[in-house]
This record gives C-alpha cells, structure tokens and sequence, in this order.
C-alpha cells in the first residue's frame, strides 16, 4: 500500500496541526478540569470545513478524502481527546449514515447544516441493555394510525454529542419477533415532540464531551425519516461502526502520539543523577517502544481509512485498526506517564489527561473485544 | 475591481540561517514559511474580498518550490496566484525586485478601482522597501503601516501605526498599501480551499514574458541590476528574557531606577 500522502493531504495536516496547537491545545486542561464542552472550538471548526471533511461540496461538504478525516481526529487528539471525539462522532456516526443511506430528499435537507458545522450529529444505537450486544434493543418504533409517523418509545445511554447536537440517527425496534432484522433507523431532531435528553455522564477521561441519555415519550417521528428501509437498521448500524472506528483508531492513534511528543520533550529536560532523563537506556528503549507502536498503528488506520475512501471492503481493516491503536494508546499514554514520574501523576501535566483519555478508545464504538470478534470471524475461526 | 497582494517565502528564522559565501541566503538549505506580515496582506485583502466581492491575486517573486506557498495561500480563499521567475531575476535586491514586480502588476493589470497590498517588510531582509518602491514604480500613492482598513467607494481610510502614535490617511484607488500584524489576525487554510487550490488559476511570469515592460532592463534586474551590497550577514544572538517591573508607585520606581543605577546607566 502507498503511504505517500498527496501534496493536499500534506496541506491539510500542516493547517490541523496549526490549528491544533493554537486553538485546541490552551483549552485542553480547561476542558477536562471544568468538564466544558468546546463549543467555541466547534464554531471555528465548522469555518474551516472540519465538520465535514470526507463529503460532497454538492452537499456542503469540504470536498475531501477520508484520510484527511482520520488525519484530523489524530492531530486534534495529539492535544485534546475531547475536540477529537467530536468531530468523529458528529462526522462517522451520523453525518456518514445519513450520506450514505439516506435518500436524496434526506441528504439535501440535512447534510448541509450537518457537515458546515451549524448543526452537530449524534448517533443513539446503545442502551442500558443493548451495548455490545446492539442487537437488544428495546427502543420500539410504532406507525400511528394514520400511517404518517412513527411513535419511538425507550431510552439510549453513553450519547456522545447527546445534550449538544441538533440531528440524531437513533435505532429502534419496528419488529420485534424479527430479532436483528427488525431494527430500523431514524432521523430525530431535537426539537420533535416527545423527545428529550437525560442525565450527563460524569467520566474518566474525553470529560468535555457530552455523553448523556437521550429519552424518547411517544416521540413523534416523520415517516420520511425513516433511513434505509424498515429492518435495515442493524445492517446500517454496523456499517455505520465500521466507519466510526476508523476514527476512534484515529483519536487513540493521536492520544498516543501527543503523549509520546510530551515525553520526549519532558525526558530532555529533566535531570536526575547529573543526567537528562533522554539520556537513559530506560528512557531511550521505552520511548523507541512507543514509537514503534504507534508508527504501527498510524500504518493500520491509514491503510483503513484508504480502503474506506477507495470503496474496497474495509471491516477488519478498521477494526484492526481501532483494536491495536486503542490498546497501543492505552499502554503508550500508560509508558508516558511512567516516565515523567510523580509529575506524570499530577494534573500539572497532560500525560495523565492523555492516559484516562485514551482508556475510552478501548471500549466505545465497540470493545476490542469486539473487534477480535470481527477480525476472527472474518479469518473463518469458529 | 482587483486587490493584487504581494507575498515573499522567507527562511523560518525558527531554524539556522544559512549564508552564501557572497553574504546573500542560502535559501535553498532553510525551511521556509510566508512571510509574516504578507499574511496579514492576504486576510485584509480577503476581508474586502468578501466585503465587496472583489478578485484576488497574489503574486510572489521566487524559485519555482514558491508554488507550495502560492498554493497554500489559494487555500485561504485567495483566486488565483501569479510567480515571477526566472534566473535573469536572480539575486535582486529590494530596488530590483520592486521593478520586477511593478512590472508584473502591469501585466496582470492595475485598473482604477483596483489595490495592492504588501505586507510591511519581510523576516530575512527587514528593510520594508519593497512596497513603498513598488508604488513608486507604478506611480501610485502609497499608505504604510496599515492597522486599520475601511473602504468606501474609490476612497480608503487607513490608520497607519507609528511608534508615537496613529495617523489616519484617505486614500483614493489604486494605490498601495503595506500591512502590519496589528490590522487583523490570518485565516487558516479551509480543508475545502486545499482541496480546490490546484485547481485554481495558476500562472507563471519568466522573463520572456515581462521583458517588453519599460521597468524591466537587464542593467536593473537580478543580481548585476542591484546597487546594494550586503558587508556581511549573521545570526543575532538571542537576547536574554526581559526583566518587568509593574505598579505606578513610589516602590516600584524606586526599584527601577535602582537597577538602572546599579548598571550605570543613569
């Protein structure tokens, strides 16, 4: 696979980095501190084409490719993994869904708003009881005597964008004798009837995103909304995944990398013995270790993100992708704070943001256990 | 109506400079950024742009590499690029680049609703001549030190900073103005420019095609056309970080005036 990256791939990494560095970076601890969420950071975002990147101008996308996508979610998260994970769940999860299975009157009334930014995505498949396994959704959907709407009643838990964004895609059960295939997925607005947001969850790490409940009471949806066709929501919400977890692989793939950038950093100046830290053989062989990692990584998310972006089958790949970029960051993040020490330990520095950040890729938009599933059932062992 | 702003790629003075054996730059071993302040000429020129629909042009005067620059600044918004290259303008100094590039101008055309913006001076040579000379070349009126731009009609009114205060000038179309960081903080590049910047309007000037401009002679272009000799270049050194002393009171002068004092030098 060529790696070479196109002049405006090179271009629009060195304008991610920039705004990175000084836009995202200064809010990073503030963000996670106050659990705030960066809406400032999204407006700006949304000027630049960010909230859209991989998708159509036609449809008021920036008229990219999906590396450029997975790029950004790594150089935002090389300084914040809260500004990276939501440009990956506003675009993967419910910008891409509706692009990609949504009818053209579905695409031309929502895309726009979606991916210039005015309005952010969110995506409501997991439920108390229906997490890694989706496929027990309780969530019901039901046409209304006049056959015009459906009525969706349940509730979703761990929402990311959930008390923020303005379009949901949300699944529900339209028959429920039909097991995965009678799932169905739909198109909310916040504003239609019957519909609200629950509680914030208080988390680990990624602490300025939102991730809330979302409660639907005899919430009343449009029939037009339905996406796809009535049983085709499971299908859809794993394809929809297989995207998203290219960019999770890309937030764990940047959360490693910005941690690895403050160690080398912190290991050059600090003295201990009479001697810079860098200048250690423990020092040395634990950060080529970490390096190694996630060039790996970088390898296996880009490769994914290529396949995607070339229409090839791409499934494994990112969910390879995710599994060892995920557990690369978590062990990374984990090294980093090892080598600055008790400093590591406090909140002065961002390796132990970066660290409880990076736990997260490990579980959202399916466990890496879940991947070893795909990835083993795919090479045909039973 | 058209705003033609000028750029230079200038070596990242965040790394090493490098100098040829003739005092001149290695440009060719630096990495290299856009100028600073021509930055600040591109966004104010986009701000009109946008105030009043106009086209913008940036030109630049290089080697053929200046092209990635060129781009990047097509990334921002900007319509089209122009660079002036070719070995005959090798080595010019400000008095013979402002000649190549007055004469570029006229090719790509200066009508009488139309502007030229410059950024102040450039990070290598620091000398802030080549606007003011440009204007000269094209017989133009000229306002430096630009901080603040407002536009109505033919008529500009600019405040310029200087170091003891402002002035405020009106200004009619054309003319020249030099940009200062002051006046506006620079864009980023868009994702959807960068994927649109090569394939926006890009051209080449050699000196095939500004040779029959008057300005251009070979005794005043390139490296035998400039009358400046540079004795030597270098690297300043860093200086060290500043001491601030902050509070109005008797204390704190009192303070001050004794480390002053205490270097003798009061």
């Amino acid at each position: 696979m060529d790696f070479h990256l196109t002049r405006e791939q090179e271009m629009v990494r060195k304008m991610y980095r920039e705004f990175a560095e000084t836009e995202v970076k200064p809010l990073a601890e503030e963000l996670d501190e106050e659990e705030r969420f960066p809406m400032e950071t999204v407006e700006k975002m949304a000027k630049l084409g960010m909230m859209g990147i991989y998708f159509p101008k036609k449809y008021g996308g920036a008229g990219g490719d999906v590396l450029s996508y997975a790029m950004c979610v790594e150089e935002l998260a090389k300084v914040c993994g809260t500004t990276a994970v939501i440009v990956s769940a506003h675009t993967s999860l419910c910008c891409a869904p509706i692009f990609e299975h949504g009818t053209e009157e579905q695409k031309k009334k929502y895309l726009p708003d979606l991916l210039s930014g005015k309005k952010l995505g969110a995506f409501g498949l997991t439920e108390p009881n229906a997490g890694t396994d989706a496929s027990g959704q309780q969530t019901t959907a039901v046409l209304d005597e006049s056959g015009e709407n459906y009525i969706l009643n349940g509730s979703k838990c761990f929402i990311t964008n959930g008390n923020v964004a303005d379009t949901f895609v949300v699944f529900a059960m339209t028959d429920k004798k039909a097991g995965n295939h009678g799932i169905s997925a739909f198109i909310v607005e916040k504003s239609f009837p019957g519909f609200s947001v629950g509680k914030h969850e208080k988390k680990m790490g990624i602490r300025g995103s939102s991730t809330c409940d979302l409660i639907f009471e005899d919430c009343i949806v449009p029939k037009e909304n339905l996406l796809g066709k009535e049983g085709q929501g499971f299908k859809i919400a794993m394809q929809t995944l297989d995207g998203g977890r290219i960019g999770i692989a890309a937030q764990a793939l940047g959360l490693g990398e910005g941690a690895i950038n403050e160690a080398v950093k912190y290991t050059q100046e600090r003295v201990q013995f009479g001697k810079r830290l860098s200048q250690f053989q423990n020092t040395q062989f634990q950060l080529a270790d970490m390096h190694t990692r996630m060039q790996a990584a970088q390898y296996l998310v880009y490769a994914a993100a290529m396949k995607k972006q070339n229409h090839e089958p791409y499934s494994v790949d990112a969910a390879m992708a995710k599994l060892f970029a995920a557990e690369s960051a978590s062990d990374v993040t984990r090294r980093a704070v090892q080598l600055f020490g008790g400093y590591g330990y406090t909140r002065e520095y961002p390796v132990e943001r970066m660290m409880r950040d990076a736990k997260i890729t490990e579980i959202y938009e399916g466990t890496s256990e879940v991947q070893r599933m795909v990835i083993s059932r795919a090479m045909g062992v039973k | 109506m058209k705003i033609i702003v000028c750029v230079k790629q200038v070596p990242d003075t965040s790394g090493k400079v490098a100098v040829n054996p003739d005092g001149t730059l290695n440009r060719a071993s630096m990495a290299t950024i856009t100028n600073p302040d021509d930055l600040n000429a591109v966004e104010a020129a986009l701000v009109l742009k946008e105030q009043t629909g106009a086209e913008v042009v940036v030109v630049s005067m290089g080697p053929p590499p200046a092209e990635g620059m060129l781009r990047e600044i097509i990334a921002r918004g900007v319509d089209r690029a122009v660079l002036v290259s070719g070995r005959e303008f090798g080595g010019s100094d400000t008095y013979a680049t402002s000649q190549i590039l007055a004469a570029a101008i006229n090719k790509i055309g200066l009508e009488d609703e139309d502007i030229v913006f410059c950024g102040r001076q450039a990070i290598d040579g620091d000398t802030a001549q080549v606007g003011p000379q440009i204007a000269e070349k094209l017989g133009i009126p000229q306002v430096s030190y630009a901080a603040e731009i407002t536009k109505e009609g033919k008529t500009l009114t600019i405040k310029r900073m200087l170091e003891d205060g402002y002035m405020t000038i009106k200004v009619n179309t054309p003319c020249l103005i030099t940009c200062i960081k002051e006046l506006n903080a620079p864009r980023y590049m868009s994702v959807g420019g960068i994927f649109e910047c090569y394939q926006k309007p890009y051209e080449v000037l050699d000196y095939e095609a500004l040779k029959d401009d008057p300005l251009i002679d070979p005794a005043t272009i390139g490296l035998k056309g400039s009358p400046t000799n540079i004795l030597t270049s270098f690297t300043p050194p860093q200086k060290g970080a500043g001491m601030m002393l902050e509070g109005a009171d008797k204390a704190t002068c009192e303070k001050l005036a004794g480390i002053l004092a205490g270097k003798h030098l009061i």
